[in-house]
């Protein structure tokens, strides 16, 4: 995890007619409800602050109406804040004119769709080749550019392919090789893939984590559902009405919800999958010589079979090497159960 | 005789005021109106001897010519080649083709005309407010009442008429192009907003393709009215087939009347053809199923 890429400080969104006058009267301590039935204004986001750093996926969940996909169209300013600032390696974006703000949407930051957005009237290649064309890039360099993105996703063959002829998971493909075909350093993901069937989906979770190992883009993904969060999320945000809950990885929030809402959402999650060993390692219990060892990374769920071989307990090896400790079924069964 | 209506202001005054006004207007600028409107009648003739001149097989081949381009399609093109021939054989070929010509030269002007008023309706619902009313009073205005001020100002003739059908015809032009801009997928052009596009890239990339179908049923049905027009638009010196409909009123030839008229409903159908196999095309890319 390198430095912050987009520092999100004190974002407000009012949508309505008077917003700065609305923004006003919330942060003189106006609910929600009662903007929204006095002065006929929605408050979208509420003093967000974020931190994304670079290389890494950072999940922003929530379900619909929480304000997930307001917040993202603000990283390039689809959507203009009403208050706050947001930076952007250390540059204010909101500062930008005109011209400045096309070619920072050109070359610095790309978008995947929930529902695709492809240009029905384009080609496969036309539309990976978009972002270039739109920059000015000569038609036989973007094309041989879009050409290596589509290998990249698996969509050889298809290039004189239009977006109607091919299946969901393949569109969103098209829709991946677009936003990286203007090699932009970020990535936002609006619900990407909650339009795909289940197992499509699977693969193209899969195919992103590694697509993000092998290019280290900085995404920023939006999702409602929390599996998939825990999944690709190197770090997590979760919103509800427009005000971020908690902040952090994966099993930071499943160990320690922040509060009540949260800890409801986490309630149904496999919680085997996504808590790791190392946070639960009894550091006072020593392992018999013999016993398997297991890294301090690994989730619980791989622990499982190890004891149905048979172990009484698993050492546990931390990143450097050192034995931080010992696991056995009882304490797994009460992480899992949560005492 | 009076209505008993009171009279509140004095509408002769007020007519005469107006018709004064008018007759400045057509003294002091009839002649440079009219030298700024000579390209477009040099193009008018230009067109109707161009295609008067060329044999008729030349004619037909540059329809069925013109219709592939459209819509790639055999049908249409047999169609138009049977059709036009029909216009030969009818003895009404070169009224025809002086029809064609003034048609032709109003589509042109209308859709350049009317594209640039319609996008701007569509991205300003300032601009729409105030441009819908006047669209309706276009279409609903007896089309006699444009015939006076035009003639006015140009005397009997081939402007005049094509003025008054480009005002009379232009309303679908403009109505569908600003309808089709605003029915385009929100979404997609977001995406083009998102990947840097300038208003104007985004106009050119997105906004128009999409909304082509739409824009070109309202190419259209502008074609369908100024051919309605040319009727009336002979009245001022349009000549052609709308002439012999005309000549046909005051001689009391029912035959000059109906062979005339029934070249009218044949272009009607050749036009009809070519725009919708087009817009059949441009409807068949944006909604491609199977491979």
């Amino acid at each position: 995890m390198g430095l912050v890429k987009i520092r999100v400080e004190g974002v407000s969104k009012v949508f309505g007619r008077d917003p700065a006058g609305a923004l006003a009267k919330v942060r003189s301590g106006m609910d929600k409800t009662r903007l929204k039935d006095e002065t006929d204004h929605v408050l979208g986001l509420h003093d967000i602050d974020l931190s994304i750093r670079t290389g890494e996926i950072f999940v922003i969940m929530g379900l619909s109406g929480s304000g997930k996909s307001t917040l993202i169209r603000h990283f390039n300013r689809l959507i203009e804040p009403t208050g706050g600032r947001i930076l952007f390696d250390g540059d204010d974006i909101l500062a930008y004119d005109a011209a400045r703000l096309q070619t920072f949407r050109r070359r610095k930051v790309a978008m995947v769709f929930q529902r695709f957005a492809l240009l029905p009237h384009k080609t496969v290649i036309e539309n990976v080749a978009y972002g270039l064309t739109l920059d000015g890039v000569a038609k036989p360099e973007a094309f041989r550019r879009a050409g290596e993105q589509i290998a990249l996703v698996g969509l050889t063959g298809f290039e004189t392919s239009y977006p109607a002829q091919l299946s969901g998971g393949m569109q969103q493909r098209v829709g991946l090789a677009r936003a990286l075909a203007t090699d932009a350093e970020v990535l936002l993901m609006d619900e990407a893939f909650s339009a795909l069937d289940p197992l499509i989906r699977h693969d193209m979770q899969m195919q992103l984590k590694e697509l993000q190992g092998r290019l280290g883009k900085t995404i920023v993904f939006i999702t409602h559902d929390l599996d998939e969060a825990l999944l690709l999320g190197d770090h997590i945000a979760i919103l509800k009405d427009g005000t971020l809950r908690q902040v952090g990885t994966g099993s930071e929030i499943l160990a320690a919800p922040a509060d009540d809402y949260v800890a409801r959402f986490v309630r149904d999650v496999n919680r085997g999958r996504i808590l790791l060993c190392g946070a639960f390692a009894d550091a006072g219990l020593i392992a018999a010589a013999d016993a398997p060892v297991i890294a301090a990374d690994a989730t619980l769920e791989s622990t499982f079979a190890a004891f149905a071989g048979g172990a009484a307990a698993l050492a546990v090896r931390d990143w450097d090497g050192r034995i931080a400790g010992a696991l056995t079924p009882r304490r797994v069964m009460e992480a899992l159960a949560r005492i | 005789m009076t209505s008993g209506f009171p009279e509140i202001w004095d509408t002769r005054a007020f007519g005469r005021a107006l018709d004064a006004a008018f007759n400045t207007i057509v003294a002091n600028w009839g002649e440079t109106l009219e030298t700024v409107f000579m390209p477009v009648l040099r193009f008018i003739q230009g067109l109707e001897k161009g295609l008067q001149v060329l044999p008729w097989w030349v004619v037909v081949a540059l329809f069925c010519f013109v219709t592939w381009g459209a819509g790639r399609r055999m049908v249409p093109v047999a169609v138009v080649a049977v059709l036009l021939m029909l216009l030969g054989l009818l003895g009404v070929w070169n009224e025809a083709m002086a029809t064609v010509a003034l048609m032709l030269a109003a589509t042109i002007l209308s859709v350049v005309i009317g594209l640039p008023i319609g996008i701007g309706m569509s991205r300003s619902d300032r601009m729409r407010r105030g441009m819908l009313p006047v669209l309706d009073i276009m279409q609903t205005m007896p089309i006699f009442v444009y015939l006076i001020p035009f003639v006015m100002l140009f005397g009997p003739g081939k402007i005049p008429a094509l003025l008054a059908t480009i005002v009379f015809a232009i309303p679908p032009v403009i109505r569908l192009t600003d309808l089709g801009i605003r029915q385009v997928d929100l979404e997609i052009v977001e995406a083009s907003r998102a990947f840097g596009a300038s208003p104007r890239q985004q106009l050119w990339t997105v906004q128009v393709p999409l909304a082509m179908p739409t824009i070109m049923a309202g190419i259209n049905q502008t074609t369908m009215m100024a051919l309605s027009m040319v009727v009336i638009a002979s009245m001022i010196g349009a000549g052609g087939l709308g002439y012999q409909v005309l000549q046909g009123i005051q001689r009391l030839e029912v035959s000059k009347g109906l062979i005339a008229g029934l070249g009218i409903v044949l272009l009607a159908i050749i036009f009809d053809r070519i725009a919708q196999s087009y817009g059949r095309r441009v409807q068949a890319n944006l909604h491609r199923e199977g491979k």
